[in-house]
């Protein structure tokens, strides 16, 4: 049969089409309903086969307008947007909006307010990196490991509860510390989170990390140059994973974070499988800051005196955190009014993901799966 | 050969049916064989409520969890009750699909299970038919399930649906060489191909089952048996036809209500079957586990042959349960080098193995 109607290819594509017709190319739509797409970020795949030829990611679906919303909120009302962009990261993007606003106030934080704000930091990395390593094991199709990732995720999450109330979205630091002290129970169950975390993360080793199909499946996959992940902008674990040792708590160190000893993991390939390696060494690094915050977790106020009003001097702030997924800027351009002018959120997943197409190019459906998770998005930090 | 007796031809000769044969002597070969699938229907129709329950159960503990517990004990009628809302659900048609053809495929799944299970020999007497080449029949029928998947894929017209349709085509076409062979290797060493021989060539104790009756091969070909058995039935490591986290669901994307539950009871039928497969070829069917001490012995006696071929298939089974919800899943290129270049050879090294080990009289 005749082929008379002209194909029409979807946009963004920039592969033409092939000369040799041995085989036809077609096109998929993957998301925004898949189920490792991870929420609403859809790709649609120009297919040869079950071989990726180009990969255009579409953002949108879950763009809510946080920054225009932000401009219409005070400065203390705006922390709570920052909840929701990574929510699994939003002590980091708490902490990054008060650093800004401190630094344009000129307010200090007593030292138990900075003990407070890393170790929950580093608590709610280790966190997240669970949750990651749970939903990358079951990207891969083991499921059991997303179960074990929860199980002790749900550890941590529960200082979090019994701290503020939330599991998710926290809206806990306020310039010059937090709203709230942490209870007394705090410090005994971080210690028993440090302790427990050591024998879990030699199960998660156990069940994935040793595991010959997982290393079939991760080693050689998706491998990231250095050059194109510095081209890109990626940073955190996909950065490091290519082997850039950057790192802002050491290289641009915020808070009290130039205190503790922790080492900065790099990958010497830049595959899946140094990604994923690099979450893993960085929970042990969580954990070792942990252990030193909370052997010499000081007394005294946990805040510093609340202003009457928190209104910026006019001109430009910019702060950056090291959250889970990799560098978080905020920038908030003030009038000197009680709000700002102009927020400007920095995400990480925003620039991780533009590599994917760079990577996964030539692989299978099945490795573009492997990629998308290690490069660990969360999609309501793509969109904004 | 002369013409079998009745009683052979039709060897369900428990007490049910010698009863049947005394009280109707003319009709008792059409009422024992109604008889006879009707409670295969009935097994049929129980198995897959049972299975999935197991499996939930399974999951659920390997993951550190409870799984159901709210529909009946333990969550027992569970299953049921999901069953019975599917049967209720609308059963959707996508547009631009072949219906005849997309409703015909869920039923070809379904249908090859029951027919394999006609063949399984659950007691020494408890089979609904003995045919004397029994393997071939079963490697000729289990092609119909690859069959349904293909055309449920192609029938969909859905990208994702006919990727894994592709997939598993392959898939299952590669595997069943291995698994031919394996069987052949049983037909070899037992020198029967009738299920039922298979299983008496057993007799004994437990070291004249096949696993450990051929000197250290048996149990190399119970574990390729096991690999190859689980590709063949799209199951974890080797889901790669669903794989959820790539083609949302495979050939059975498109599927819902009644045609989706004929896929998935099918799928879970024909892990029981290809547990009950491994049962006869390797763990002496219906024979009791017998140690050679006699007061062991006459314990195991006791128990009736059907019990023991349930708890073995049961305990293979658990096996599938094991891989399946403790690996990641394989690719697709993976899959086909593990089969092509890894198992294909050893299977072949090892039938010449057998065969030399058959010729010189060295099975145990």
């Amino acid at each position: 049969m005749m082929e008379t109607q002209e194909k029409i290819s979807p946009p963004g594509f920039r592969t033409g089409s092939r000369s040799d017709a041995s085989t036809e190319e077609y096109y998929l739509n993957m998301g925004p309903q898949h189920p490792s797409t991870h929420g609403v970020l859809r790709c649609v795949l120009k297919l040869d086969g079950e071989s990726v030829v180009e990969v255009v990611p579409h953002l949108g679906y879950i763009h809510r307008g946080i920054e225009k919303v932000a401009e219409n909120q005070t400065y203390l009302q705006l922390i709570h947007l920052s909840d929701r962009l990574d929510y699994l990261s939003s002590f980091s993007n708490n902490l990054c909006v008060c650093l800004a606003i401190e630094e344009a106030m000129q307010i200090g934080v007593p030292e138990r307010g900075e003990y407070i704000r890393v170790m929950l930091c580093e608590l709610q990395r280790i966190q997240s990196h669970l949750l990651w390593w749970g939903v990358f094991g079951m990207d891969l199709g083991a499921v059991t490991a997303f179960l074990y990732g929860f199980k002790e995720r749900e550890q941590i999450t529960d200082i979090f509860e019994e701290l503020c109330g939330a599991r998710l979205t926290m809206n806990f630091f306020r310039p010059g510390g937090s709203w709230a002290d942490v209870p007394d129970s705090f410090l005994p169950r971080v210690r028993q989170v440090i302790s427990r975390m050591k024998g879990a993360l030699a199960e998660c080793h156990t069940l994935l990390t040793n595991n010959v199909i997982f290393r079939e499946r991760t080693q050689g996959i998706g491998v990231l140059p250095a050059a194109t992940a510095l081209s890109h902008g990626c940073t955190g674990a996909v950065l490091r994973g290519s082997g850039v040792a950057y790192d802002v708590r050491r290289h641009d160190p915020y808070s009290i974070y130039d205190r503790f000893a922790f080492e900065i993991p790099t990958g010497a390939r830049g595959d899946c499988f140094d990604r994923y390696l690099m979450k893993m060494e960085e929970m042990r690094q969580s954990l070792a800051i942990l252990e030193q915050a909370a052997a010499t977790f000081p007394g005294g106020p946990h805040r510093a005196k609340e202003r009457a009003a928190y209104k910026l001097p006019p001109g430009s702030y910019y702060s950056q955190v090291e959250s889970a997924r990799g560098l978080f800027g905020v920038t908030l351009i003030a009038d000197g009014g009680p709000k700002p002018y102009r927020v400007k959120f920095r995400s990480p997943s925003f620039s991780n993901l533009s590599v994917v197409n760079a990577i996964a190019a030539g692989h299978q459906i099945a490795d573009l799966v492997t990629i998308l998770a290690s490069l660990d998005f969360v999609v309501p930090d793509l969109d904004r | 050969m002369n013409a079998l007796p009745a009683s052979q031809t039709f060897p369900v000769t428990n007490a049910i049916g010698d009863a049947v044969r005394q009280l109707f002597p003319a009709s008792a070969p059409a009422i024992n064989t109604l008889l006879a699938i009707a409670s295969l229907l009935a097994l049929v129709a129980f198995l897959p409520v049972l299975l999935i329950w197991l499996e939930r159960k399974v999951a659920a503990h390997f993951q550190a969890r409870l799984g159901p517990m709210r529909v009946g004990w333990h969550g027992l009628l569970q299953s049921a009750a999901d069953g019975l809302k599917l049967v209720f659900k609308e059963v959707l048609k996508p547009e631009g699909a072949d219906s005849f053809v997309f409703f015909l495929a869920p039923i070809l799944p379904a249908s090859a299970t029951f027919l394999i299970m006609a063949v399984l020999p659950f007691d020494h007497h408890l089979q609904v038919a003995d045919p004397p080449a029994g393997i071939i029949y079963v490697i000729g029928i289990s092609g119909l399930s690859v069959l349904g998947i293909l055309l449920a894929g192609w029938a969909s017209n859905n990208k994702y649906s006919l990727l894994g349709a592709m997939r598993s085509g392959a898939q299952m076409i590669s595997y069943e060489i291995s698994l031919a062979l394996l069987m052949l290797l049983v037909v070899m060493v037992s020198g029967s191909a009738s299920l039922r021989e298979i299983v008496l060539s057993q007799q004994g104790t437990i070291l004249d089952w096949w696993i450990f009756k051929l000197p250290g091969l048996g149990l190399i070909a119970f574990a390729m048996y096991l690999v190859t058995s689980t590709a063949e039935l799209n199951r974890g490591p080797f889901d790669i036809a669903e794989a959820e986290s790539e083609l949302t669901g495979g050939f059975a994307t498109e599927y819902s209500g009644i045609s989706f539950a004929m896929f998935f009871f099918a799928e879970f039928v024909n892990m029981f079957v290809a547990a009950g497969l491994a049962t006869t070829f390797f763990l002496g069917g219906f024979l009791a586990p017998r140690i050679g001490l006699a007061f062991f012995d006459a314990v195991v006696d006791f128990v009736p042959g059907f019990v023991w071929f349930f708890a073995k298939a049961f305990l293979v089974v658990f096996i599938y349960m094991w891989f399946r919800w403790s690996f990641p899943r394989l690719r697709v290129d993976q899959l086909m080098y593990l089969e092509w270049k890894l198992l294909l050879p050893a299977n072949l090294v090892l039938l010449t193995l057998t065969a030399f080990f058959v010729i010189r009289g060295w099975i145990l």
